[in-house]
């Protein structure tokens, strides 16, 4: 039940170049993200996933080239500046607060609170709408949790990484960027977070999956860009015939 | 660490119903935990007022509330510090400074209110460059700036005060406020003023910490930093803020003080941080940051002024008071740190429990 990709790009990066240093990380780099696709971005350790990743979701800048939103040069200046244009990223930390509760988690630094006359600070918090939209998207997402009023440190690593996919579609109107999301997980945590995957999907986001595992990559991925010491050396549908082509890409091993 | 195993590997993939959730040691243990402190304060309470027939007395308990009201203020603001992973050192010689400078508007006026706003800005001044210095100055721990801010109020105060010595005197109101009591329950208790100004501002803390944004960043900041500067919170300005009102609830204290000795002195507020920051400790924050709330803070302060007003009325030397009082928080550190590691299991008890 894949939703059908739209014919635009909902992000496009076109002609990105970083540097640090002496160091080319990103040399030339394109690549389209559709609503209702999973594109699997690809690449070993230094081929520049993660700086291509931290660019889009406004940790770094650019050198060169640009990042278009539905067609349209996106203001992304830090990472408040990404969220609010609509795109979210979990990073492989988390970023959850083990002290506070899954709808603590969802909203903090984005609080629904009033009365709006009052500097943001000083606004007393709406609490039952924040527990009551999170209690929905944890729903929705079919996400299941042990206790909804407990902090997140109870909860194992499986549930903390549902906690940050879940809060990541709370704001996400156009991108999701997951980086290993399943990564430190057991079999069936991961296939949980598997099924997360393949539930934003059909609710119509871009998800930006970035994986070492090819299996995943395979089962989800509808297309796959592999990285390589800073250059797009391929982009291609994954499945199993080409799961070996995609490794060797990868790895720079071509026959 | 046995609890660190991947627990999927030993158990094959489920195919039933959802286990309930069932009562757990672990799950016990962190409940007990945390109500310990409270369990502990009757207990004592209970044990001293057998053992000591003029503990329970109505005046003793106004006594012990008095004693204790400019800890328990003090202990507020220290407990905001403690939530974003900080330490205040400086509060003890702060409020030295603090009625010093009360001291010394009284000297020009014996109007209350400039005496008092001049100790609650002044409390509130020092705090604000404990904060501004620590974070502007990119230090990795406000350890070092309020031990350095501990030795520089209490040299300004001794500096200030003429003669170096105690100031006699406070605008009468500023006394009725930290020394008298108005109000009386009958067979149980003779409240003084002081507690009053605890209780207003326990609402207040309660109020921001809990009700409002600001709290909600404050306890975000102390539970991963990092993650807080990801989402957009203002971290500077919240840690900041801490150290300010840190500020005030020393100035709010040393208002009490003067007003309970009807003097400003140098001295004032000897080892004030070490009693504030046992008495979050003790209650039961965490000193890991982000856990705690203001009734931890004021169940310590309570415990500590129990402990010391039973072993002063059963004629124990100060000494012991002061080994009773670091013994206790030997145990409510280990607390701590059983809790985390109860957590830790929870967290293991989970992942076997996912279907």
């Amino acid at each position: 039940m894949k939703a059908a990709p739209d014919s635009k790009p909902v992000l496009s990066v076109r002609g990105a170049q970083k540097h640090f240093g002496a160091v080319h990380a990103l040399k030339d780099v394109s690549l389209d993200a559709y609503r209702g696709e999973v594109l699997a971005l690809l690449g070993d350790n230094g081929a520049g996933k993660s700086t291509l990743i931290k660019c889009v979701s406004g940790v770094h800048a650019l050198d060169e080239g640009e990042i278009l939103l539905d067609g349209e040069p996106a203001d992304i200046s830090g990472p408040a500046g990404a969220r609010r244009a609509g795109i979210e990223t979990v990073y492989q930390d988390l970023a959850l607060f083990d002290n506070l509760t899954p709808a603590q988690n969802f909203y903090c630094g984005r609080e629904i609170a009033f009365p709006s006359w009052l500097p943001r600070g000083m606004r007393l918090l709406d609490k039952r709408k924040m527990d009551a939209e999170a209690a929905r998207v944890i729903d929705r997402l079919k996400v299941r949790l042990p206790k909804f009023d407990a902090p997140v440190a109870l909860m194992s690593g499986g549930q903390r990484q549902a906690i940050a996919v879940a809060r990541s579609t709370v704001f996400a109107r156009k991108v999701v960027i997951l980086d290993e999301p399943t990564a430190a997980l057991g079999l069936r945590e991961a296939r949980k977070v598997l099924d997360l995957i393949i539930q934003l999907r059909a609710e119509g986001n871009a998800v930006i999956l970035i994986t070492h595992n090819m299996e995943h990559v395979v089962e989800l991925a509808d297309r796959a860009v592999v990285l390589r010491q800073g250059r797009k050396v391929g982009e291609l549908k994954p499945n199993r015939a080409n799961q070996q082509e995609l490794v060797s890409l990868i790895v720079g091993a071509e026959a | 660490m046995v609890g660190a195993q991947d627990p999927e590997a030993s158990h094959p993939v489920q195919t039933g119903p959802v286990p309930r959730r069932q009562w757990s040691p672990v799950s016990a243990g962190l409940q007990l935990l945390s109500i310990g402190p409270v369990l502990i304060l009757i207990l004592l309470v209970v044990i001293f007022g057998a053992i000591t027939p003029s503990f329970l007395k109505p005046i003793n308990i106004g006594n012990i509330l008095a004693q204790i009201a400019v800890i328990a203020v003090v202990a507020m603001g220290q407990h905001l510090v403690i939530l974003t992973r900080g330490i205040d050192l400086s509060v003890g010689s702060n409020l030295a400074l603090a009625t010093v400078v009360g001291g010394l508007v009284f000297h020009v006026t014996d109007n209350a209110l400039p005496v008092t706003l001049a100790m609650l800005i002044s409390g509130a001044l020092v705090g604000a460059v404990n904060g501004a210095v620590y974070v502007f100055g990119r230090l990795p721990h406000p350890f070092i700036v309020t031990l350095a801010t501990l030795s520089i109020c209490r040299g300004l105060a001794l500096e200030l005060a003429p003669n170096h010595t105690t100031m006699r005197g406070m605008p009468d109101f500023i006394q009725q406020v930290g020394g008298e009591s108005y109000f009386t329950i009958p067979n149980l208790v003779i409240i003084p003023n002081s507690f009053f100004v605890v209780v207003g501002v326990a609402l207040l803390m309660l109020l921001m910490a809990k009700a409002m944004v600001w709290g909600r960043w404050i306890y975000a900041v102390g539970g991963k930093p990092e993650a807080a500067v990801q989402m957009g919170i203002p971290v500077r300005a919240v840690l900041i803020s801490t150290y300010v009102i840190s500020g005030l609830c020393v100035g709010i204290g040393a208002v009490l003080t003067a007003g309970r000795t009807a003097a400003a002195s140098p001295l004032n507020g000897n080892l004030l941080e070490l009693d504030t920051i046992a008495a979050v400790i003790i209650g039961g924050a965490s000193f890991l940051g982000g856990r705690g709330h203001i009734g931890h803070a004021l169940v310590g302060a309570v415990m500590i002024g129990v402990i010391r007003n039973a072993l002063n009325l059963l004629n124990v030397d100060v000494f012991f008071q002061m080994i009773a009082i670091g013994a206790i928080i030997v145990v409510a550190v280990e607390a701590d740190v059983l809790r985390n590691f109860l957590e830790g299991r929870a967290r293991v008890l989970q992942a076997a429990r996912t279907q």
